[in-house]
C-alpha cells in the first residue's frame, strides 16, 4: 500500500503536481489517467523518488519514503519494478540480458535457473522469439513488453507502469493489461499505472485517479466512472460520439443502480 | 551554473561512488568490460601517435643540434627524455581525452537521456558506483599501461627515424639512450599518467552523468568534457612539473 499526502511539485514557476493525496491499495490496479501533459509521469517519478517533491509525504506500507536515507531507499527499491514511458532498456545488452539483469544483480541463482525465469516472463509478455536481439532491432511495442518483463522478473511488491500500452496494437494491449492485472492479484502487488487507454480503464481500473493540470479531479472505480458527472472527466473519457453513445446506453441500462464516484460532486 | 556549482556537484559525485557494491561479481564484470573498452579500444591510436611523435622529435632535435662539438648520441638522450617526460604521458593523454573522454561522456549521457540510469536507480543500484567507479578504476589500470607503451614505442620510433634518415647509427642511438638515464623520470611519467587517468575518466563521467535534454545535449556535453579534460591535463602537467622537478 502506498499513501500519498498533499504531494506538491513544481518546476520553476510551473506547478505540475498540486497537493495530490491518494491511497494506492495492494492487490489493486491503481490507474492514473489524464491528458498529455497533465503530470502523470512527474507524479509517478515523485512516488519512486526520481524527482524530489517540494512538499507532502509518501508512505510505503506505512514507512515514510520522504525522510528515508539513501541506503534505506535502495533496499526498498529492490521491491519496486518500473516500466518507463520510453522503455529505458539497456541498449548495449540483448533482450535476454536486459531481463536477466535484475536477477544477475540481486539473486544467487545459477545461470540455468535465471534463464528459465527469463524465458518464463518473456513468455508471459508474449515475446519468445527475440531473446538474442538488441533493443535497437525490435519494435517500440516489443520494447515495452521487454520493459514489463524486466520490471516483473523479481516479483516486486510495488509495480509502476508508465503507459504500458501506448504504441501497442489493441490485441497486445489487452494481453499486457491482463498480464499486469494477473500478477497484481497473484502476488498482491501495489500496482500504479499511467494510461490514457480507455480499454484499460474499463477492463482493469479497480481504482482510478483522474488528473487535470496537476490536480486530482476525480477518483473512483471503473464501475463508477461511467456515471461520473465531472464535465472535464466526461470530456476526456467519452471524447468521441461513439463513446458518448455507449455511455448513454449504459446509463439507461442501469439507471440508479450504481453509486456515484467518491469525489463526484461537480 | 558557475564553476563552483559544477565543482561541488563533481565532488559529491566522487563521494557518492564509494558504497558497498550490490553484487561484487557484476561490478567486476563491468570493470573488465571497461578495461577492454578503454585499453584495447585506444591502443591503436596511441601506437600511431607515439611512433610518429618519437620519429619527429628525432628529426627535429637533429635539425636543431648542428654543432659538430656535440656527439650524435646526445640526440638519443634528448629524444628519450622528452618522450618519457612529456610526450608519452601528456600527448597520449590529450589524445586519450578525446578518444576515451568522449566515449565515456556520450555513453553516460545517452544512458541518462534514455532513462537507463533512472531504470538502474529504481532497481536499487547506486549508479554512481556501478557506472562511474569501474570507468575510473579501468582508467587507472589501463592508461598508465598505455603511457608505458607510448614511451617505448616513441623511443623506438625515434630510433627508426634516426637510422632511416641516416642521422645517426643504431649503435650511437643506443649508446645515447643508456647514458645519463634517470629512473626518476619514468616514475614522474607514471605520476602524470595516474593524474591524467583520473582527469580523463572523472571529468567526462561528470558531464555525461548530469546531461539534461536530448541527443544535441549529449553532443555538447561530450565536447565540453573533452575540452575541459584537455585544459585540466595541461594545467595538472604544469603543476606536477613545478612541484616535482
Ligand atoms: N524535468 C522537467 N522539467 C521541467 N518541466 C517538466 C519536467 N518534466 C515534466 N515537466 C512538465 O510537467 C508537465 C507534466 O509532464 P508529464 O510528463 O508528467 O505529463 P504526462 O501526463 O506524463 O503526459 P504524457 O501523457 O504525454 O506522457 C508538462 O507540462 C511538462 O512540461
Ligand atoms: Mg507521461
Amino acid at each position: 500500500m502506498i499513501e500519498i499526502k498533499d504531494l506538491h511539485k513544481s518546476f520553476g514557476d510551473k506547478v505540475v503536481i498540486n497537493d495530490v493525496s491518494a491511497v494506492m491499495e495492494a492487490g489493486k490496479a491503481n490507474l492514473i489517467i489524464g491528458a498529455s501533459g497533465s503530470g502523470k509521469t512527474v507524479f509517478m517519478k515523485c512516488l519512486v523518488g526520481l524527482f524530489e517533491p517540494d512538499g507532502g509525504e509518501i508512505l510505503y506500507s506505512g514507512q515514510s519514503f520522504t525522510v528515508m536515507e539513501e541506503e534505506q531507499r535502495k533496499e526498498l527499491r529492490q521491491q519496486i519494478g518500473m516500466l518507463f514511458q520510453g522503455s529505458a532498456l539497456f541498449d548495449s545488452q540483448t533482450v535476454e540480458q536486459n531481463v536477466m539483469f535484475p536477477l544477475d544483480m540481486f539473486t544467487r541463482l545459477t545461470y540455468t535457473e535465471k534463464l528459465k525465469k527469463v524465458n518464463e516472463v518473456l513468455d508471459r509478455v508474449n515475446l519468445n522469439d527475440a531473446n538474442k536481439k538488441f533493443p535497437a532491432e525490435i519494435s517500440g511495442g516489443m520494447k515495452k513488453r521487454v520493459g514489463i518483463a524486466r520490471a516483473i522478473v523479481l516479483n516486486p511488491k510495488y509495480l509502476f507502469c508508465d503507459e504500458p500500452n501506448s504504441g501497442l496494437d489493441p490485441q497486445t494491449s489487452l494481453v499486457i493489461d491482463k498480464l499486469i492485472y494477473e500478477v497484481t492479484k497473484e502476488f498482491n502487488m501495489t500496482t500504479v499505472i499511467n494510461t490514457h487507454d480507455m480499454n484499460s480503464v474499463m477492463e482493469i481500473g479497480d481504482h482510478i485517479i483522474y488528473m487535470y493540470e496537476g490536480e486530482k479531479e476525480w477518483e473512483g472505480s471503473n464501475k463508477q466512472i461511467i456515471y461520473s458527472k465531472s464535465k472535464k472527466l466526461n470530456d476526456f473519457i467519452f471524447a468521441s460520439e461513439f463513446l458518448q453513445d455507449v455511455k448513454a446506453m449504459r446509463m439507461l441500462d442501469a439507471e440508479g443502480k450504481v453509486p456515484n464516484g467518491k469525489n463526484d460532486n461537480n | 551554473m558557475n564553476f563552483f556549482n559544477h565543482f561541488g556537484r563533481y565532488l559529491l559525485m566522487i563521494k557518492g561512488m564509494f558504497t558497498r557494491p550490490e553484487n561484487w561479481k557484476m561490478y567486476w564484470k563491468e570493470l573488465m568490460h571497461q578495461c577492454s573498452d578503454i585499453g584495447i579500444g585506444s591502443l591503436g591510436i596511441v601506437v600511431v601517435v607515439a611512433l610518429f611523435i618519437g620519429a619527429v622529435s628525432t628529426l627535429q632535435t637533429a635539425y636543431q643540434l648542428v654543432s659538430n662539438l656535440i656527439p650524435k648520441s646526445t640526440i638519443a638522450q634528448i629524444v628519450r627524455d622528452t618522450v618519457i617526460l612529456e610526450f608519452a604521458p601528456t600527448i597520449s593523454c590529450i589524445v586519450l581525452a578525446g578518444v576515451v573522454g568522449s566515449k565515456i561522456a556520450s555513453e553516460l549521457g545517452n544512458m541518462r537521456v534514455s532513462e537507463q540510469i533512472d531504470a538502474l536507480e529504481i532497481m536499487g543500484i547506486n549508479t554512481k558506483a556501478y557506472l562511474i567507479m569501474p570507468k575510473i578504476l579501468a582508467s587507472f589500470i589501463m592508461i598508465p599501461l598505455l603511457v608505458i607503451v607510448a614511451g617505448v614505442l616513441g623511443i623506438w620510433g625515434g630510433r627508426l627515424a634516426g637510422t632511416m634518415a641516416v642521422i645517426l647509427s643504431r649503435e650511437e642511438f643506443d649508446q645515447g639512450l643508456l647514458s645519463g638515464f634517470q629512473p626518476f623520470n619514468v616514475r614522474f611519467a607514471l605520476y602524470k599518467a595516474y593524474t591524467f587517468a583520473f582527469i580523463i575518466s572523472s571529468i567526462p563521467a561528470y558531464f555525461g552523468y548530469f546531461v539534461k535534454g536530448g541527443a544535441l545535449e549529449i553532443g555538447k556535453a561530450s565536447t565540453t568534457a573533452v575540452v575541459t579534460s584537455c585544459i585540466m591535463i595541461l594545467f595538472a602537467d604544469y603543476i606536477l612539473a613545478a612541484l616535482l622537478l
